[in-house]
């Protein structure tokens, strides 16, 4: 039953992954790996998507997820239905992890366990995210796997948006949506996919 | 009761749509609505939230909901509120996903996402910046960064062991530099 599966899965997601929405990126690759519901290309368009449309990024990320395995199964019902499931999977740890913190809200900040968990999990949870991007990095500069299909102006633009959103000071306030724009503007006017 | 949770619901739909990125896009328009405007909760407490939020496992964005939803209105607002602030994605992601694939084929739009993916990269990387700064503050975190990096990177060991790794990596560490200190 796909539709346990997706609850499953993002139930384990949203009790493991700790600090914020791009968080749960590492556990997203792991469910691709695993499943093949979705390819690594189509998890950097959702993270594209995530980032531009309202919403938390990882809840926007389970709801597409849910969207495209459930409507796999049964068309544009099945997708809504495993937008939703997904999406209840994904916040359901949080509100039993948040509904028992907050009756113990003092003892909980003070517990020196709970301070050295997160003191090791926050440099971990960064890692992760890296080893993510690294995913990430292989399906944008090499859609075709080999080092020789590396098109130069991507990297040329890599160095272009990284200086924008660092260096500039004009420009990097923006919100990403600008970028992601920018970005999606410059890749049709030079045809970056042909 | 019913009307409370109704207009528990409401906001935090607003609050959702109102967001965009992360969870810290979120934090000023809570500010507004939560604090300013409704008075469910003070400035104080929402930071003690927020900060709780971004340490408990989830979405900083939903924990932050679930808290603000309790506290006024025991378990059900705690789990009202949170599926307020999902509701706008759900409706909106499930709009947008049916048609992203529909076009996904189309020449232009391939060029347009080769552009897009680029620009991901850039932003994951300086996420990983701006988290980095906050969680790599010593050698010992250094340490627990570069494994958990290499580990992620070249095995394909599910992210729980690496999580359940770290913190008890974290405890076992903060408790030795205790003990260290109280010994000199």
């Amino acid at each position: 039953m796909i539709y346990l599966r997706l609850f499953w899965e993002f139930f384990k997601t949203g009790l493991f992954a700790v600090g914020g929405g791009m968080a749960t990126l590492p556990f997203l690759y792991d469910i691709s790996d695993r499943t093949l519901w979705f390819t690594h290309a189509q998890l950097a368009d959702m993270v594209a998507v995530s980032e531009s449309t309202p919403g938390p990024i990882g809840v926007n990320m389970a709801t597409y997820v849910g969207f495209l395995t459930g409507g796999r199964a049964g068309g544009a019902a099945g997708g809504v239905l495993g937008a939703v499931v997904a999406t209840v999977g994904l916040i359901t740890p949080s509100i039993i992890v948040i509904l028992i913190v907050s009756a113990f809200l003092q003892r909980f900040r003070d517990s020196k366990y709970v301070n050295g968990a997160f003191y090791g999990l926050r440099p971990a949870s960064t890692a992760m995210i890296l080893a993510a991007g690294v995913l990430v990095v292989k399906a944008a500069f090499l859609p075709a796997g080999t080092l020789s299909s590396l098109d130069w102006r991507l990297p040329v633009l890599a160095a272009a948006l990284l200086a924008l959103t660092n260096a500039v000071k004009r420009t990097k306030k923006l919100h990403p949506i600008v970028f992601i724009l920018g970005s999606a503007a410059v890749g049709i006017a030079l045809r970056l996919a042909e | 009761m019913l009307k409370n949770l109704i207009e528990l619901f409401l906001t935090f739909a607003k609050v959702g749509v109102m967001t965009f990125g992360g969870g810290y896009a979120m934090l000023p328009i809570l500010q507004r609505e939560v604090v300013e405007n409704k008075g469910w909760a003070t400035e104080e407490e929402l930071a003690d939230y927020f900060a709780i939020g971004q340490c408990t496992p989830g979405v900083i964005a939903v924990n932050t909901a679930t808290f603000i939803g309790r506290k006024k209105d025991g378990v059900a607002g705690g789990v009202v509120a949170t599926l307020g602030v999902v509701f706008p994605s759900i409706v909106i992601i499930s709009l947008l996903a049916g048609v992203i694939t529909q076009f996904s084929e189309l020449t232009w739009v391939k060029n347009a996402f080769a552009g897009i993916r680029v620009c991901v990269c850039v932003l994951i990387f300086n996420a990983v910046w701006k988290l980095g700064k906050k969680s790599v503050v010593d050698k010992p975190t250094a340490g627990i960064f570069l494994l958990v990096a290499a580990g992620a990177i070249l095995t394909g060991l599910s992210p729980v062991v690496f999580v359940l790794f770290a913190g008890v990596c974290g405890v076992v560490l903060r408790a030795l530099q205790k003990k260290g200190g109280a010994a000199e």
